[in-house]
């Protein structure tokens, strides 16, 4: 068992916004260990992006506020030191990649400037060491003709290119952690294809951690180590990927795993459609929220909201019913 | 228009969309041309779908509304139900108009946010008279049940629905004048996992039910699979490979299908670790200034020195399989 570099605890972050309180993420807890690509996965408003934005402070305040629980990153809680002591660990130590290459770039300053951004701030280097840096990262995520294209604008670039700027200022200062928030999701999947072996051969040769945020339980196949479900702010189901793609226990894990066509298996057959939406939550839970939509559902659910509990070696999940015998679990 | 099972409803012969480039802040003048569709050719039958796939920028949207007339085409023809739409003008093709919808890609977009869905759904019902206002308002309703939703929607604006309800919305806008052929454009890809599902059988259902073609437009594979009867692959303007569904899928003749077909992530680890993958290199070309001879050649594996001086002629390889490439059948 490898060391856990992230440890968070008992996440909870709301908005409070005119018409009440909305509950984004409702008290989630997982560990990210060394060298390890871990998935989170669940649908637009399931709160994978709020979780990820509350470790690295970037919720806007107001309205938006983490109520309680930790993120400890080797030992330290990101959420309670001061702003200065965590701008010196966020885009350098951990640093993120955001969904959008289109809007995530300042249009007016060129590519190498701002790939040159983070190391100007955390590392004191000479500006002839930041051209060579550059100069490498570039080449490192595969950008053709680096040195030509360093005093290129955002617009100069495709969406792909774009990605891997994104990736190469992530890279930056060497992190220990990568948050890739849906990354791939505004490409083509030729380019998508392109991205993911980058990135699989960038852990392989920096080692660094990576969070996977995505809603596409296709892409987690391939690369990912472990997976999170989330539903409604919670973690539903937890286990490594060869595991929850054989034997998913949560109902809503199921159905999100038939809802897909499987190319290799002919297709034709009828998707599995889950009726209904996710909810949105004003109160903590006192049901489970997925039970509204879920067709195993039994009198328990609408009583008490189920916690993770252990279904098999290595993989635990947050439902009272057996999906195999339809029957509550004893 | 009556047609039987396996007719042909829709035929594109040599279909070709050129968007003018202009240049020049005082004079201006005409430089050169976007190829955005150059030359495509195709058929729909009565009751089945045609999938259309492609990274974006290779002119599958292009297509679809080239097809519609929304775009006139610079050249070819487009036969429904055997009448020729490129030589309508005026009132002839806006009667036309009625036989063949649309439903677009971002249902957040597409309806109008001062108008009731009611209105949305009745007001090409009015527009081409074939209801009167209580029948339009009837038919409405009924329309709303068929896709799924209450009735008692019709009063409510689109910002209350979601992105799954107001897709909804599009379908029962685009069935009310009861077409032939209804052109899907990425009608999912903005939606969630689980609504997709939810959209794809609901179009599925009502294909069975009024015997509907579509033109189903999209980039993910894996669900163009799953609605299509028949596939066909575009690159740059072209289409490089058309097959029936089962065809393409278990033996794609084209590299460039066979590099798209190996990016598409399949959801089992297992089959993942397995796989061989192609992943091409370099992004497509500019439509503007298209490679000469073949156009994928500038991201073909196999490409050899006739690839850059004979454009491939899309030939039957095997019969319903077409493709354009010179080393087709070869594997990457």
């Amino acid at each position: 068992m490898m060391a856990p570099i992230l440890n968070v605890q008992g996440l909870e972050t709301q908005f409070r916004l005119e018409e009440g309180t909305i509950r984004a993420v409702n008290g989630i807890s997982f560990q990210l260990n060394e060298g390890e690509i871990l998935g989170i996965v669940g649908e637009s408003g399931c709160g994978k992006s709020v979780t990820m934005m509350s470790i690295l402070r970037l919720i806007p305040a107001p309205p938006g506020k983490v109520v309680a629980g930790q993120a400890l990153y080797k030992g330290r809680d990101l959420l309670a030191m001061k702003d200065e002591e965590f701008r010196q660990i966020c885009g350098s130590q951990i640093s993120m990649i955001f969904q959008d290459p289109m809007t995530s770039f300042n249009p007016v300053l060129t590519i190498g400037r701002q790939i040159a951004e983070p190391l100007e701030a955390h590392l004191s280097l000479t500006r002839g060491q930041v051209y060579e840096r550059v100069v490498e990262l570039m080449t490192i995520v595969g950008i053709p003709n680096p040195k030509d294209r360093f005093n290129d604008y955002p617009h100069q670039f495709s969406g792909g290119m774009r990605q891997r700027v994104m990736i190469a200022m992530a890279l930056a200062c060497s992190p220990q952690i990568l948050i890739a928030d849906e990354p791939t999701t505004a490409l083509d999947v030729t380019i998508q294809a392109q991205i993911i072996e980058l990135v699989k051969e960038l852990r392989d040769k920096l080692g660094m951690a990576i969070i996977w945020i995505t809603h596409d339980l296709g892409v987690t196949a391939g690369l990912v180590d472990r997976v999170l479900v989330l539903y409604a702010g919670l973690i539903i189901e937890e286990a490594s990927v060869e595991e929850l793609y054989a034997h998913p226990e949560h109902p809503y894990t199921i159905a999100l795993l038939g809802s897909l066509p499987r190319m290799d298996a002919g297709g034709r057959k009828r998707l599995v459609s889950i009726e209904g939406k996710p909810p949105v939550l004003y109160e903590k839970p006192t049901s489970c929220p997925f039970a509204p939509r879920c067709k195993y559902r039994i009198e328990h659910c609408s009583t008490e909201n189920p916690l993770l509990m252990q279904v098999r070696v290595g993989h635990t999940a947050a439902c009272w019913v057996d999906p195999k015998t339809g029957k509550e679990r004893s | 228009m009556t047609l039987n099972g396996n007719e042909t409803l829709l035929k594109v012969e040599n279909l070709v969309k050129y968007f003018p480039i202009f240049q020049g802040a005082i004079i201006r003048r005409k430089t050169g041309n976007i190829h955005a569709v150059d030359g495509i050719s195709f058929e729909i039958k009565q009751g089945e779908t045609l999938g259309l796939v492609g990274e974006s920028g290779c002119g599958k949207s292009t297509t679809g509304r080239t097809v519609l007339q929304l775009y006139r085409p610079t050249s070819g023809n487009v036969y429904l139900a055997g009448q020729n739409l490129v030589t309508m003008k005026g009132e002839e093709l806006r009667k036309m108009r009625s036989k063949m919808q649309m439903i677009f890609q971002d249902p957040y977009a597409s309806l109008n946010s001062r108008m009731t869905v009611g209105e949305i759904i009745a007001e090409p019902m009015l527009i081409h008279g074939t209801a009167n206002r209580k029948e339009a308002s009837a038919k409405t309703q009924e329309l709303l049940r068929l896709v799924g939703l209450e009735p008692e929607y019709s009063n409510r604006f689109p910002h209350e629905f979601s992105g799954g309800q107001r897709q909804r919305v599009g379908v029962a806008r685009a069935l009310s004048l009861q077409p032939s052929l209804i052109v899907c454009d990425e009608p999912i890809s903005s939606l969630d996992v689980s609504i997709q599902a939810q959209v794809v059988n609901l179009l599925e259902d009502l294909q069975k039910q009024f015997n509907l073609s579509y033109l189903f437009i999209a980039h993910d594979l894996s669900m163009v699979q799953h609605i299509s009867t028949s596939v066909a692959v575009m690159y740059l303007g072209v289409i490089v490979e058309l097959a029936d569904q089962n065809q393409l899928y278990t033996s794609p003749l084209h590299p460039y299908t066979q590099s798209l077909l190996s990016a598409v992530p399949i959801p089992d680890p297992v089959t993942e670790k397995k796989r061989r993958r192609h992943i091409l290199v370099g992004e497509i070309p500019s439509p503007a200034n298209p490679p000469s001879g073949c156009r994928f050649r500038t991201r073909c594996p196999l490409a050899a020195e006739i690839c850059t001086q004979v454009r491939p002629e899309f030939r039957e390889m095997t019969p319903g399989h077409w493709v354009a490439c010179h080393m087709a059948g070869q594997s990457i």
